[in-house]
């Protein structure tokens, strides 16, 4: 399977550089590879992606993005691999399935001469990338508080929901609890939900049955905001103020801040469009005057009803 | 029959054990949930408890019986997704046409019981006429059936139309005579379940071959029949599960119904059926599948253990509640 379309990617590349000996070999050739989408936020980063490529080559001729997404990490290696020998890139877009196996393949790609973007994840040595493309952990979790601080005052109880065991997850949630410190809001417990809305209702399920009173609840994501929501209306606690701050900025939830919904009124950004970002970074490498190469960490907005419309991408997936 | 009867005298002494060990577990739990919070037993959280494990007790239900003929079923969870995902495109583009009502869920519902049966006879025909392991059968159906509700939900979650989530929501939020539906659907499932396994020829089957398929095959019992409809049995009572479980959330994704199998299969062998077939316990199933869901409720009731450890704490009391139903323990005796 993976043999044929190595294969036909060769056939296909085999064309292409007939074709282009003969009008022009002057193409900047950038790559871009990211984890095959498996969950929402990746449909999401993959439609951004699909998206950005055709604006970019709409807007500058010369410039050929070649997207590939790979199911494991081993065959991210081997597309880092075939992006070198095959389409000879000049610079690559990468997001890593993890950042430890794929530190040395990104390194065979640098010492190829190309520069190199990688966005989101790290690799585990510094000093590979030329440029870094992130959205904010620790950022996400600290604009919730903060906005879980204007709605409430001394003495309110909140729950949190938490995703899977992570590093991205600790970061948002040490920040969470750092800036809440001191202001006399108590969190009466935190239990993992994975990121998923069927585990973000169980918990919730349980937090209604154990804790009468919740004044809010932060979910940390969207996807378990939607769970955390059907059990609060499960038990006919959606009412009296209770309110549910998510994070990401699915399109689902940013309609219903549009619409004024009082339950989820807010969403916090960790944009699956970061992959178009670090693309039009790195192809203004190639055109810009100005320098680029450095570390660029997106802000975690936070989405109310007045900027909600310029977060909302009907057509994508996310 | 009589091969039956004798095997229950020669284990009568140890099968009481059996069949307490499976709720001498589960009243343990639930004593412990009471002692860490007593609202563990207020009437929403059993509400809860019993709907939750209504999913997975039905999948359990039918791997009860794959199980008892020596078989196995690892592409449950899977099933459960693709066929949610299925139903959600169906009923989504049934709406132009038939509107937003009762009609598009119940075509809905009939085109799951199709794709259940479906897939179910798939997974039996390949092992029984196919020649193939079940291990592997099911293996490669659970990597297809994934990535079919991935490719149909182009990576990302289907949602079924919000009208027709207003006509199906029912179906898992109501009550009747105090119990949610789905209970109901899982009583049903589960007393059924218990008549075709110990009374009827066809129950009887499955044990006969579990034990020992060569012997059943002189015995003059159609054996690829039976565990075809082991199969089908199974598939069924997944799309039973999915017919409860997408009211629910309304939505479909590569997350759904993951782990489920092994959660299905932890569920049946902790009720006291065997691992490599041959004697099976409907009962225990279901008891099963409610310590397994009580575990996860209990952790959410307690911050005394780090989330970390949730793991853990499953593990060990999985094994506990097997090892207490199979070591023969001071009352045991030889045999």
């Amino acid at each position: 399977m993976l043999m044929k379309k190595a294969l036909g990617a060769m056939a296909v590349t085999g064309m292409l550089a007939f074709a282009g000996s003969a009008v022009a070999d002057e193409k900047i050739k950038i790559g871009v590879s990211y984890p095959t989408p498996t969950h929402a936020w990746a449909a999401g980063m993959n439609w951004h992606a699909e998206q950005a490529e055709k604006r970019l080559e709409e807007l500058y001729p010369d410039v050929d993005l070649i997207l590939v997404n790979s199911p494991d990490p081993e065959a991210q290696a081997s597309a880092l691999e075939d992006l070198v020998s095959v389409h000879q890139i000049d610079a690559l877009v990468v997001l890593p399935f993890e950042s430890e196996p794929l530190t040395d393949p990104v390194l065979n790609v640098k010492k190829s001469g190309a520069w190199i973007t990688v966005v989101d994840r790290g690799l585990s040595q510094p000093g590979i990338e030329d440029l870094y493309v992130a959205g904010n952990n620790p950022e996400l979790g600290r604009v919730s508080a903060q906005y879980m601080k204007t709605r409430l005052k001394d003495g309110d109880n909140i729950v949190v929901l938490r995703g899977i065991p992570t590093v991205i997850d600790n970061e948002r949630f040490d920040a969470f609890m750092a800036e809440i410190e001191g202001f006399g809001i108590n969190v009466l417990d935190h239990k993992h939900a994975n990121w998923n809305r069927d585990d973000g209702f169980e918990v919730m399920q349980d937090f209604l049955s154990r804790f009468p009173d919740i004044d809010a609840v932060w979910a940390q994501d969207d996807d378990i905001a939607i769970g955390v929501v059907a059990a609060l209306k499960q038990a006919g606690r959606d009412g009296d103020g209770m309110f549910v701050v998510g994070g990401a900025g699915m399109k689902e939830i940013i309609k219903g801040i549009m619409d004024g919904e009082t339950l989820i009124p807010v969403d916090v950004l960790y944009p699956p469009a970061m992959i178009a970002t670090a693309m039009d970074a790195t192809v203004q490498a190639f055109k810009s005057n100005g320098p680029v190469a450095g570390r660029y960490i997106l802000g975690a907005t936070l989405i109310t009803k007045d900027n909600a419309e310029s977060y909302y991408f009907p057509d994508s997936p996310f | 029959m009589v091969t039956s009867s004798t095997e229950t005298t020669a284990k009568r002494s140890s099968i009481d054990f059996k069949t307490i060990g499976p709720a001498l577990a589960l009243l343990i739990l639930c004593i412990i949930g009471f002692l860490l919070n007593p609202s563990f037993v207020s009437e929403g959280n059993l509400t809860n408890l019993l709907t939750r494990s209504a999913f997975i007790g039905i999948i359990a239900v039918g791997a009860t019986f794959v199980i008892t003929a020596g078989g196995i079923d690892l592409s449950v969870g899977s099933m459960a997704a693709a066929i949610s995902g299925v139903m959600i495109i169906i009923m989504n583009n049934a709406v132009d046409t038939m509107g937003t009502g009762v009609a598009t869920v119940l075509l809905g519902c009939g085109c799951a019981v199709v794709l259940g049966i479906g897939a179910g006879w798939i997974n039996g025909a390949l092992t029984t006429k196919g020649k193939i392991e079940a291990f592997i059968v099911t293996l490669g159906t659970m990597g297809i059936y994934r990535s079919l509700v991935t490719y149909f939900a182009d990576g990302g979650t289907l949602s079924l139309n919000f009208d027709i989530r207003g006509t199906y929501r029912p179906v898992y939020y109501d009550s009747f005579l105090g119990l949610p539906y789905p209970v109901w659907v899982f009583i049903g499932v589960a007393i059924c379940g218990w008549l075709l396994l110990n009374r009827t020829a066809f129950g009887r089957y499955c044990t006969a071959i579990g034990s020992n398929e060569a012997v059943a095959r002189y015995s003059a019992i159609n054996v690829d029949r039976v565990k075809t409809l082991t199969y089908v049995i199974q598939g069924l009572c997944v799309s039973f599960a999915t017919i409860i479980y997408v009211p629910r959330l309304g939505s479909a994704s590569a997350s759904t119904g993951v782990l489920w199998e092994l959660e299905a299969i932890a569920a049946v062998i902790i009720g006291g059926t065997v691992l490599k077939g041959g004697y099976g316990r409907i009962g225990g199933t279901i008891l099963g599948a409610l310590i397994l869901t009580t575990i996860g409720n209990i952790l959410n009731f307690t911050d005394l253990i780090s989330n970390y450890l949730n793991g853990t704490m499953q593990g060990l009391i999985i094994i506990v509640a097997v090892l207490l139903q199979r070591s023969d323990w001071k009352l045991g005796k030889s045999k």
